[in-house]
């Protein structure tokens, strides 16, 4: 049994179908690519995975438990742990505390209403830790608003992270990155392959083969094609896509 | 929140405000006010810094605040009226009343944000001011709960009496020292900066973990039950307890004063708002019946051109960005 499972999930937004019949599973320490074009749900697909929304049918499995339905907290509690397409950051809050807010130690100490927030010294050093790995080492007292958008988008990851989290759903990571961004953060990802379990959806095909064990191409709300990178390189619907250019 | 990462329990700002009221009743009358104006300020200080709990540092509307001011005061009346007249026990009562009245509406309104979250605070506000107005058997209705005693305050050791003004001031103001003490810690503790995650991006918060129901149900309470504190206090400073506290226009008051003062970029902004909206009152109304005007004017020119508020403008803000940022 996989780590994570959907089974069979449908959505519709009025009378709109944006999730017809969607099965996926990840194993544990891969990396899984998703693709697809703009609007076939990909985006939708991870809201359902990570709770924003409740499927109209379906089953969602982590770890053996049907998490069908829970709320987004609930999910993030259990290890599952999401960036956004779009940036979605305590936009107020330094880098550090970006992330420090986001690390299960201060959740856990969620009720404490007179001790000092970040008075531990291996809470503050665990986060600088997780600024370090996405490259934001130096940026620890810049607010999250006034950073370049490259750094946001790694800041955005490394909130992500700090749930510490055992599946790791990322959004576009690269969405908007010029080629010298987009390099970091395939650098970045490769670091965290085996560490944690990726679910990647990107549109950027050369960054996708070459770091994921497995792709699931999603179009109109299905999933028309899943395999090795080297099994979808013959699939026709790639093949007609801008990879063809590549390989 | 700067490197370091810890804040001061103590400030040079907090014991500066401190020092600066314990002076205010030897000078009060000399430039032409009285003391019972202290009084009311620091109540009013008090009752604002609670409410900012939930406006400034929560992000959280709530219009309807009179009503746990008023719950406080009734509580803290009817208490002494009918069960024990001891001051302690009257004060407790006066918590406990507001958070109850704060934890029935936060029940309803938890899951609720913005327009929405304003909307229905504003509503629960109405109910609880015509339950004070309609139950006349209890409250008195419009003509107030009547003959509530400035109790003496028992130390075990000592006693002392609050029934001149200065010795009130001095009891006042030792809850303001707790109360803004207590909230200073909130604010930097793992509890407030939820809060503050929250305030920032609500749908973050929630993927990362938190049940933000419970953060703005809990702070709600908290909130309320302070400011039923400083009603209980009110109560005991005009020896009555009347609904009006509880209207819309009072819950608009403390609005305003928090606002004006500041309370979305600073700590202290509250305080500087109820120095402020009182003095206009009773400085502004000496000369015109229409001080209200003045001062809205002065409300809506604020808005306009300096949301952060007075305090944004004098008092060092809470935080500031740092060099380099843009
Ligand atoms: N909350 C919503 N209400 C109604 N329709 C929605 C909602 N969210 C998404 N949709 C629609 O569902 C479809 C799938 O959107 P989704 O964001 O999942 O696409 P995507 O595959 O992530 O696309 P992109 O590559 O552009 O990010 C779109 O047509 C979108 O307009
Ligand atoms: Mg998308």
């Amino acid at each position: 049994m996989a780590l994570f499972e959907a089974h069979e999930l449908h959505l519709r937004f009025g009378d709109r179908v944006v999730l017809e019949d969607i099965s996926l599973s990840f194993e544990a320490g891969r990396l899984s690519g998703i693709m697809g074009p703009n609007g076939a749900g990909k985006t939708t697909c991870f809201n359902v995975l990570t709770g924003r929304y409740r499927p109209d049918r379906g089953r969602v499995l982590f770890d053996g438990a049907d998490i069908t339905g829970r709320s987004p907290q609930a999910i993030a509690r259990m290890g599952i742990a999401r960036s956004f397409q779009l940036m979605n950051l305590f936009d107020e809050f330094t880098a550090f505390e970006n992330v420090a807010i986001a690390l299960p130690q201060t959740r856990r100490r969620g009720a404490d209403a007179v001790g000092q927030a970040y008075g531990d010294a291996a809470l503050v050093a665990e986060a600088h830790d997780i600024l370090g790995t996405v490259g934001l080492g130096q940026r620890a007292d810049q607010i999250a608003k006034s950073l370049p958008y490259g750094e946001r988008r790694a800041l955005e990851i490394a909130v992500a992270l700090a749930c510490r989290p055992k599946l790791l759903f990322l959004d576009e990571p690269t969405a908007g990155l010029g080629s010298d961004g987009r390099a970091r953060l395939a650098d970045l990802v490769r670091r965290l392959k085996g560490q944690v379990t990726l679910v990647v959806i990107e549109h950027d095909m050369e960054f996708l083969f070459s770091l994921a064990d497995d792709i699931s191409v999603i179009h109109w709300g299905q999933v028309i094609a899943q395999g090795s990178p080297a099994e979808l390189r013959t699939n026709p619907w790639v093949k007609n896509s801008n990879l063809g250019k590549l390989a | 929140m700067r490197t370091g990462h810890t804040v001061p329990t103590l400030t040079p700002a907090m014991i500066a405000i401190w020092v600066a009221f314990a002076t205010v009743p030897l000078w009060i009358e000399k430039v032409g006010l009285y003391q019972y104006l202290g009084v009311e300020i620091l109540i009013f200080a008090t009752y604002a810094l609670a409410y900012n709990l939930v406006l400034g540092h929560s992000g959280l509307p709530s219009f309807g605040h009179g009503a746990f001011f008023g719950l406080g005061a009734y509580g803290f009346g009817l208490a002494q009226l009918n069960l024990v007249p001891d001051l302690w026990f009257c004060l407790g009562a006066a918590v406990v009343v507001a958070s109850a009245g704060g934890a029935i509406v936060a029940a309803f309104i938890s899951h609720r944000r913005g327009i929405y979250y304003s909307l229905l605070t504003i509503a629960f506000g109405q109910v609880f001011w015509f339950i004070a107005i309609k139950s006349h058997a209890i409250t008195g209705g419009e003509d107030g709960l009547l003959k509530i005693a400035r109790l003496p305050v028992r130390l075990g050791v000592a006693t002392f009496d609050l029934t001149h003004n200065i010795s009130l001031f001095y009891f006042v103001l030792a809850v303001f020292v707790a109360v803004s003490l207590l909230l200073w810690r909130l604010v930097h503790s793992p509890f407030g900066r939820i809060l503050k995650a929250i305030k920032q991006n609500e749908t973050r918060a929630r993927f990362v973990g938190y049940d933000v129901w419970r953060y703005k149900a809990a702070v709600l309470v908290l909130s309320a039950g302070l400011s039923g504190l400083a009603g209980g206090l009110f109560a005991m400073a005009q020896s009555s307890a009347f609904p009006d506290v509880m209207s819309l226009h009072y819950s608009g008051y403390i609005v305003m004063m928090t606002l004006v003062g500041g309370g979305l970029v600073t700590f202290w902004g509250p305080v500087l708002g109820a120095i402020v909206f009182l003095l206009a009152r009773d400085v502004i109304g000496a000369f015109t019946t229409g001080w209200m005007l003045w001062f809205g004017l002065l409300f809506v020119a604020l808005v306009i051109y300096k949301p952060e508020g007075l305090g944004g403008m004098f008092l060092r803000p809470a935080r500031r960005k740092p060099a380099g940022a843009k």
